[in-house]
């Protein structure tokens, strides 16, 4: 096994910037989770590595070689396909073996390792049937038995759950980080999905528009994000944000919002104020907004969404603008239209310079 | 009188279900009345294969049994089954056949060959790479009679580019063969010059079609099969031999079938480039030779079993190609 490193990589399809200045290091057996929006860059990141396409600019290193000069044949990792790419010509056995007759591995050692392998993703009793008769979570594990198999120094996935059904998904989430642990492998695996990504990834690398834009730990993605693209992209429901004056409160320092003013937290504040920002945005994940009589924010029920475990109380602003409240089913719901306060819990709230978009306590 | 059904009448498991009393009884079951549209569709289509292929097919047999009179005006002799045992037996029909089959062998694989190699050099993401499938393909909108027309001038003695001026014989008027080898049975096999020339001629005409045809089946080969195979370790030989040729087996047997039929039925080529079918009837293939047979020699008879023997021989190809070739056709997707 390797780590995978990218260094200052750039990728232009003519006009269009796909990755501009991409560094990132996935360290040695790091399981590392690229995700964004469709189109933000992260599977023409993920090819780059593989070696399918060429960087514009910049350097990728796997294992201690740099292999920008290095044909994909050569690179020593495996990839599974969204579509699983499987030789629909061949069996599930002649699939699981290609990458090591193309190696050259002697023929006892070749079946050796395709029982081992095939054994191990209970396709077994599959080898001699052809990829048109399997089901799409057979073909997923032919697709992983293949990339398996010949133990590379790097696994690239790009999105090999999305096209199995929502159940199958998440019984295949779990088989697949339970194979990490045992292989024990180096994995960059490309989602779009953020709960693939909060479950699976040691670490999370978001991007969009071909940028980076923020790599850490699933639970720092979530609680301190980076920005506001982040802070939006990462939660669901999605967190709200609303634009606000910065303003003076006894002596401390909050945010003039629609329908009343947010008081920061000391270090907050003086986050905001040394930055000198006067507009600013802020951010409060749904569960972190509860509906009080004395709360500071004047706001009308809308719409309230009931999930059975959880409610989600859709409620409008003065200026019209919608924020969302979770809350638990135990609790009474509110009547629709009906006026009620909203209270912040203010170690919760995240600020937003409204001009950078980047978080003000960084 | 016959009890209405109720809907509120118990049933218990087991019992007959309630029939719904009909409005009107039909004569004929659903299956049957669809039965008869679909016959009733099919008529017109019937009609125009039987006035120009069933009848002329069934007529051409008949035909066959008739032998033609050595002068005009004296009365047809019934011959029966012996014009064909004679004809299929004669030396004439088997040089033919011979010769046939020859110009089949070598025109099917290299046309589809040079089609596959020519897919593959413009199936790349280059730029300009369209002005080069516009070249590959061109030849698909050019006319036997002008390919032949090209290749006869560039054959001519007098002005050919690739005859040489002067040369004696003209390579067209060339009955050697084209290497020769002492071997006996294969010695039959192998071309004229003058068979090899039309080849060639046959091969440029079509390579427009193969070209069109093997690009269309590359673009149903996947990308990401491709590439898969790139990141298994496969160089491109391998790639192309392991992964590009098995999903292109589909197109290529359609080739073979429809290219080995086309071939068997070669007709303008030999009658435009060579001596009737000559030099020293190298190049007198079945088709030509029935032409030859009913515009020369009149001989009707002789000429409707020949067309009988074309038409089996097609068919024994192309069902022995089915039997033997589409085991090794992969189409799964």
């Amino acid at each position: 096994m390797g780590r995978v490193g990218i260094q200052g990589v750039t990728k232009r399809f003519a006009e269009v910037t796909a990755v501009d200045d991409l560094t990132l290091e996935v360290a040695d057996e790091e399981f590392l989770v690229l995700l964004g929006p469709s189109g933000c860059g992260k599977s023409t990141a993920l090819r780059m590595i593989a070696g399918l396409e060429e960087p514009t600019e910049g350097a990728i290193e796997i294992g201690d070689r740099r292999v920008n000069d290095v044909e994909a044949k050569d690179r020593d990792v495996a990839m599974v396909f969204q579509s699983y790419a499987l030789y629909p010509h061949m069996t599930v056995r002649r699939n699981v073996e290609f990458p090591l007759k193309s190696r050259k591995v002697p023929k006892t050692e070749r079946d050796r390792l395709v029982d081992e392998v095939t054994t191990m993703l209970g396709l077994h009793d599959l080898l001699e049937r052809k990829p048109a008769q399997l089901s799409g979570g057979q073909r997923q594990r032919v697709a992983l038995a293949r990339a398996i198999v010949r133990r590379p120094q790097a696994f690239l996935m790009d999105e090999p759950l999305s096209n199995l059904d929502a159940k199958l998904r998440v019984q295949t989430r779990a088989e697949l980080i339970e194979l990490r642990r045992r292989l024990s492998a180096t994995i960059v695996y490309v989602t779009h999905d953020q709960v693939e990504a909060m479950t699976m990834g040691d670490r999370i690398a978001i991007m969009s528009e071909g940028v980076l834009q923020q790599v850490d730990v699933p639970q720092d993605v979530y609680a301190r994000p980076a920005n506001l693209f982040v802070a939006r992209f990462i939660g669901n429901p999605p967190m709200n944000t609303i634009a606000g004056d910065v303003t003076r409160v006894d002596g401390g320092v909050g945010v003039r919002i629609p329908g009343g003013v947010v008081e920061l937290p000391g270090p907050l504040g003086a986050a905001v104020e040394r930055r000198g920002a006067e507009r600013i945005v802020l951010g409060v994940r749904p569960e972190d907004l509860v509906i009080a009589d004395d709360g500071p924010i004047k706001a009308t029920v809308s719409v309230i969404e009931s999930l059975g475990h959880e409610r989600h109380v859709i409620c409008r602003l003065e200026d019209g603008q919608l924020v969302i409240v979770r809350q638990a089913a135990s609790i009474p719901p509110p009547a629709l239209e009906s006026a009620v306060g909203l209270a912040v819990d203010a170690t919760h709230v995240h600020v937003f310079d409204a001009d950078t978009e980047e978080r003000v306590d960084a | 009188m016959t009890t209405p059904v109720d809907a509120t009448v118990d049933l218990r498991p087991g019992d007959p279900a309630p029939v719904a009393p009909s409005p009107r009884r039909r004569r004929f079951s659903r299956a049957a009345r669809e039965a008869g549209l679909a016959y009733a569709l099919i008529v017109p289509a019937f009609l125009v294969f039987g006035v120009f292929v069933f009848y002329p097919f069934v007529r051409n047999f008949y035909l066959g049994f008739f032998s033609t009179p050595p002068f005009p005006g004296q009365p047809k002799n019934f011959v029966g089954i012996d014009q064909y045992s004679d004809v299929l037996t004669s030396n004439d029909f088997l040089d033919s056949l011979k010769v046939t089959v020859t110009f089949a062998i070598i025109t099917v694989p290299v046309g589809i060959a040079l089609g596959i190699l020519l897919a593959v050099l413009a199936h790349q993401k280059l730029q300009g790479i369209g002005i080069y499938r516009t070249f590959f393909s061109s030849t698909v909108a050019t006319s036997v009679a002008v390919a032949s027309v090209i290749f006869g001038t560039l054959l001519s003695p007098q002005v050919g580019l690739l005859q040489g001026i002067q040369t004696e014989p003209s390579i067209l008027q060339n009955p050697n063969p084209i290497i020769d080898i002492n071997l006996p049975v294969i010695r039959s096999f192998i071309p004229s010059v003058a068979l090899v020339a039309v080849a060639v001629t046959t091969i440029w005409q079509n390579l427009g079609l193969s070209f069109i045809l093997m690009s269309a089946g590359l673009q149903a080969v996947p990308d990401d099969v491709q590439e898969a195979a790139e990141i298994d370790g496969a160089g491109p030989w391998s790639r192309f031999w392991h992964v590009t040729l098995p999903l292109l087996s589909p197109t290529i047997f359609f080739a073979v079938v429809v290219g080995s039929i086309f071939a068997f039925q070669t007709f303008g080529q030999i009658d435009l480039l060579t001596p009737r079918g000559g030099p020293l009837k190298t190049t007198n293939v079945l088709t030509y030779f029935i032409y030859d047979t009913l515009q020369f020699s009149k001989n009707d008879g002789k000429a409707a079993v020949l067309a009988i023997a074309l038409f089996g021989v097609t068919l024994i190809l192309t069902l022995v190609q089915f039997r033997f070739l589409e085991r090794r056709v992969s189409y799964e997707r």
